[in-house]
């Protein structure tokens, strides 16, 4: 379970988040819409402890994100991100980008590691691809690489940061397919997205954020067709 | 027949020519092994540093940078023999010219460094890769494909510059091709075949240069 209790975070003087109380279960799909610089993403990134905190708490399975004494590379382990740009790593194949992480974190062997890239990159449908350079191939190509690359550490949770966002709209349906499957198979995941209609089918709830406070949250339909909250109907009014 | 004070170039010569270019080699190889990697070092150090500290080291760099090599060499050659400690010439010129060497090569690799995004880091961080894992595995291997052109560009220069090292006597290929041409007065064909051989010690690493890029393109 991940907890967000009473997040602040602000990037200098600038309040980026202003007291943001969140809970996600096992096994659940939260999305969080919003306009840009609602400080969606950073909430993912303050989750993961790659930015820091002022003020609040976040436990992920009990444990203390942003403690001192906690190891923060176990602790992003089991929080695995993908990006809105996808950071393929451009001198390496792409099996290479899946098999280095668990080679130098988890000390698998590289037979191990291949075996298993090699079936994560089957799943996301990059089967053929294994000695290509990232660089060569396609965004949505190198999205659901980004993907494959998350899942052989094997995390308890999936962060996405508006994967879709940086994508030819061909390209979209893809990657989103291939979270459609993470969903059918119980992954956990926080999606910020932009993608409201993708949001309503996969997500259990939806989280409206607006200015750093989550102003509506609820069951997936109902805050998209039937918000509660003026904000949100705002919003919803002009992306839909 | 008057007796000549000169003796014209013969095969003999080929030898000393070729301890020349040996030596050359092996100074400039030196330099450029000692200069890379120290260069890494201060490059990395300058790419994390703060501004103040940037400046200060910044200056340093900029004195070695830009206060001409051969004036470098003689103040410290003759400087370490003033103060009675003094040096064989190529331990001399070894110094001074991979302090040089560093001083560009500094510059490079904090080019590469810095090339390498911040978001790029993000993304192996988010995978639980540590700090100097992240280093070693991305940011350097990509740092470096970037700017591996000028770092060929610097090497190509210090074997070039290697030739004024012999203002401080090491015999190195400008100061044996000097010497024979103070004997066989024939400095056209003398300084043609030293500009030949510094062609052939500087092809090879060019040649590797544009090879490698291709390999490595990213």
């Amino acid at each position: 379970m991940i907890q967000v209790q009473g997040l602040h975070k602000s990037f200098g003087n600038l309040k980026v988040l202003k007291g943001i109380d969140l809970e996600v279960q096992k096994g659940e799909v939260v999305s969080v819409i919003g306009g840009s610089g609602s400080g969606k993403s950073t909430l993912l990134y303050c989750i993961n402890a790659i930015e820091k905190i002022q003020k609040g708490k976040i436990l992920v399975d009990g444990i203390d994100a942003h403690d001192k004494k906690t190891d923060k590379n176990k602790l992003r382990q089991k929080l695995g991100m993908v990006f809105q740009q996808w950071n393929s790593f451009p001198h390496l194949t792409v099996l290479e980008n899946v098999t280095l992480a668990p080679r130098v974190v988890l000390g698998q062997t590289t037979k191990q590691a291949e075996d298993l890239a090699k079936q994560y990159l089957d799943h996301v449908g990059l089967g053929d691809k294994y000695d290509e350079y990232p660089t060569r191939m396609s965004g949505g190509q190198q999205q659901r690489l980004a993907i494959a690359r998350t899942l052989a550490m094997k995390p308890s949770y999936m962060l996405l940061d508006e994967v879709t966002s940086a994508l030819d709209p061909e390209l979209v349906g893809e990657v989103l397919d291939t979270l459609r499957l993470l969903r059918k198979e119980g992954m956990t995941m926080i999606c910020v997205t932009h993608e409201m209609a993708f949001a309503k089918e996969v997500s259990d709830r939806i989280a409206f954020v607006e200015k750093g406070i989550i102003e509506e949250i609820g069951d997936a339909h109902q805050v998209i067709e039937n918000p509660a909250n003026e904000k949100t109907q705002r919003f919803l009014s002009k992306v839909l | 027949m008057g007796l000549s004070l000169f003796t014209p170039l013969s095969w003999n010569d080929t030898g000393f020519i070729l301890t020349g270019v040996l030596n050359t080699l092996y100074i400039s190889i030196v330099a450029i092994f000692l200069g890379s990697v120290l260069g890494m070092v201060v490059g990395f150090i300058r790419s994390i540093s703060k501004q103040s500290f940037n400046l200060f080291m910044g200056a340093f760099l900029d004195i070695l940078r830009t206060v001409p090599l051969i004036i470098q060499l003689v103040l410290f050659s003759t400087y370490v023999g003033v103060i009675g400690w003094p040096l064989n010439p190529f331990t001399c010129g070894s110094i001074i010219l991979s302090l040089y060497t560093m001083a560009f090569m500094s510059e490079v690799f904090r080019a590469g460094f810095e090339s390498v995004s911040d978001s790029m880091r993000i993304a192996s961080r988010s995978l639980g890769m540590g700090y100097w894992q992240t280093i070693r595995y991305i940011v350097l291997p990509i740092g470096m494909r970037t700017v591996f052109p000028s770092w060929i560009g610097v090497s190509l220069s210090v074997v070039k510059d290697s030739a004024l090292v012999s203002v401080i006597g090491y015999m190195e290929l400008l100061r044996t091709s000097d010497q024979l041409i103070t004997r066989t007065q024939q400095p056209l064909e003398i300084l043609l075949g030293v500009g030949l051989f510094y062609f052939i010690i500087s092809y090879p690493l060019s040649f590797f240069g544009r090879h490698m890029e291709r390999k490595m393109a990213i």
